[in-house]
Formats: structure tokens, sequence, C-alpha cells
């Protein structure tokens, strides 16, 4: 292990904006080359993945009858 | 606006962009309602918000300027349409939630509390654990949020904007985006451990992991 890798710690500090995709690409790529040696770390990451998933899946909800109709009857009068 | 522009606004409108426009509000008409309900919290203020986001959306549809674009903008126009609904009274909610003690979720982890390092990659009591949740115990851990940072969660992990996105919208500093997404997902995950651990999700952890490291109620 060389001492520029990024440590367990530093990569616990920033997975979130890891997956967010909010950190430049140089800290992005040391913490992939983390996950791909680092059992600990890809578990974890691999649990917020899944978690961020079923949340979007909250994003979905079957639209009631009277909402649909009520588009539609607006789109018609546009 | 007067009736003979809008006329004219409206035959300016090509048929081909009104049909595209009609078919992605039928398309994606699941994903406005639930996006809408999980931010009004309330059906019939989702439908409302659903309603006024596709006539808002319509008045401006000759600026959109590429047509594939159309789902992201609509999705823009239905957050700009709650926003300026709720936003004086998500700013007082704010404030009070900031001054809030530290211990409120900012830096609680699931993992954390369900994860056991000695187990064997198949037995991963924190997958089980997201697995079993149900869709309803999801959406109730969302809508509990107070009302700042159950926009954040919808916005950056149901719509995956960026946290620039968000500091315009919302018309936040980026530092403040950043921490509030942050203790919004502490509170989302620690609501989330809460109703799992009633419903009896986390029998399968360490007895000990609920009560531990701080942060809980
Ligand atoms: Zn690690």
């Amino acid at each position: 292990m060389t001492e520029s890798w990024i440590s367990c710690e530093e990569v616990v500090e920033s997975l979130f904006e890891y997956l967010d995709r909010e950190l430049d690409n140089h800290t992005s790529v040391e913490i992939e080359r983390h996950l791909e040696r680092c059992h600990d770390c890809f578990s974890r990451a691999e649990f917020e993945r899944r978690l961020r998933e079923r949340i979007a899946d909250s994003g979905q909800q079957q639209a009631p009858e009277q909402l649909r109709r009520r588009i539609r009857d607006m789109l018609e009068r546009f | 606006m007067t009736a003979s522009n809008r006329r004219r606004e409206t035959l300016a409108v090509s048929k081909q962009r009104r049909d595209q426009f009609e078919q992605e509000v039928t398309r994606l008409m699941d994903r406005l309602y639930g996006t809408a309900l999980r931010l009004a919290r309330n059906p019939d203020d989702a439908e409302d918000v659903v309603a006024e986001t596709v006539s808002n959306a319509w008045k401006k549809l000759d600026q959109l300027e590429n047509p594939a674009h159309m789902e992201g903008w609509l999705f823009r126009i239905l957050h700009h349409t709650f926003v300026s609904h709720w936003r004086r009274r998500q700013c007082r909610q704010a404030q009070e939630v900031d001054i809030e003690p530290e211990e409120s979720g900012v830096r609680f982890s699931l993992f954390e509390k369900l994860h056991q390092p000695f187990l064997l990659w198949w037995g991963a009591p924190e997958r089980e654990f997201v697995n079993a949740l149900l869709q309803e115990d999801i959406r109730r851990a969302i809508d509990n949020l107070p009302d700042c940072f159950r926009l954040v969660i919808v916005l950056v992990e149901i719509e995956g904007y960026s946290y620039e996105e968000v500091s315009r919208l919302l018309d936040l500093p980026l530092g403040t985006v950043r921490s509030r997404v942050s203790r919004a997902r502490g509170l989302l995950q620690k609501a989330l451990w809460n109703q799992g651990r009633e419903a009896g999700l986390a029998k399968c952890c360490n007895p000990a992991a609920g009560t531990s490291s701080g942060g809980d109620v």
C-alpha cells in the first residue's frame, strides 16, 4: 500500500458525495480504486446504492383516475 | 395574459410538440404524482401541484429548446411549482430545524447499525434489511421528514439533481445544500431504522446495535 492511497475513513467521509457524483474526477477515481480493493467499503457503497434505489422508487406512485381525467380534460382545452 | 395572446401562443406550438407533450405527461403521470405526493404529502395538494405543473408547462412549451429534454424540464417545472407555493413555510421550518441540537441524526448510519464485518458476504443483514423494507415504510419515513429535509431528499435521491441545481432551485448557498443533504440522509436513515426495528426487521443484528454510537432518540 502506498501512502497516497485514500483511507477507509476518507472514503466513508466522502461516500455520499461520491455516489452523488459531486466529487472532482481525481477523488472519484481514488475512491473507485479503493472500492475495488476494500471489501468493507465496497459493502457500504453497495448498501447505500441499494437503499437509494429503494428511495428513488418511492417517487413513483399510481396516479388516481380522477387526476388522470383532470389532466386529460385540461389537455383537451389547451 | 389576454385571451387573444394566449390563442396566438397556442397556435405557435406545433402539432408535433403538442402531441409529444400529451404523450410525455401521460407517460410520466405516476412519477409526477408520486414526486408531488412526496413533496406535498397530501393527495389533494399533490394533484393540484401536478395540474398546475401541466398548466405552467403548457404555457412555456414554446420556450423548451430541445424537445428531447421534455422529461427533465417537466420535473423542474414541478419543483418550481411546489417550491413557489411552499417556500415561505419551508424557510421558517428550516430555521427552526437548524437550531436543533447536533444529535438530530447528523451522522446516523443504517449501515453501521446493521453491518456485521465478520459475516461472510452472503449473510449480509444490511442487505436483508433494505430488501425487507416495504415501499410503504420508505414513503412514511420520507413523508415524516421536516419540509426542508424532505425537499432535498426528493431532489437529490429521487430526481438525481446535483447540489448546484438544488442550490439554484431553492436559492440556497451550496454549502447549505451540502449540509442539508447530509443531515436529511441521516434523519431518513434513522427513521428507517426506527421503523424497521418496530416492524421486527432488525432482529438479525447485534442487540447492542440499537443503543450504541449516539444519535438515537
Ligand atoms: Zn476501505
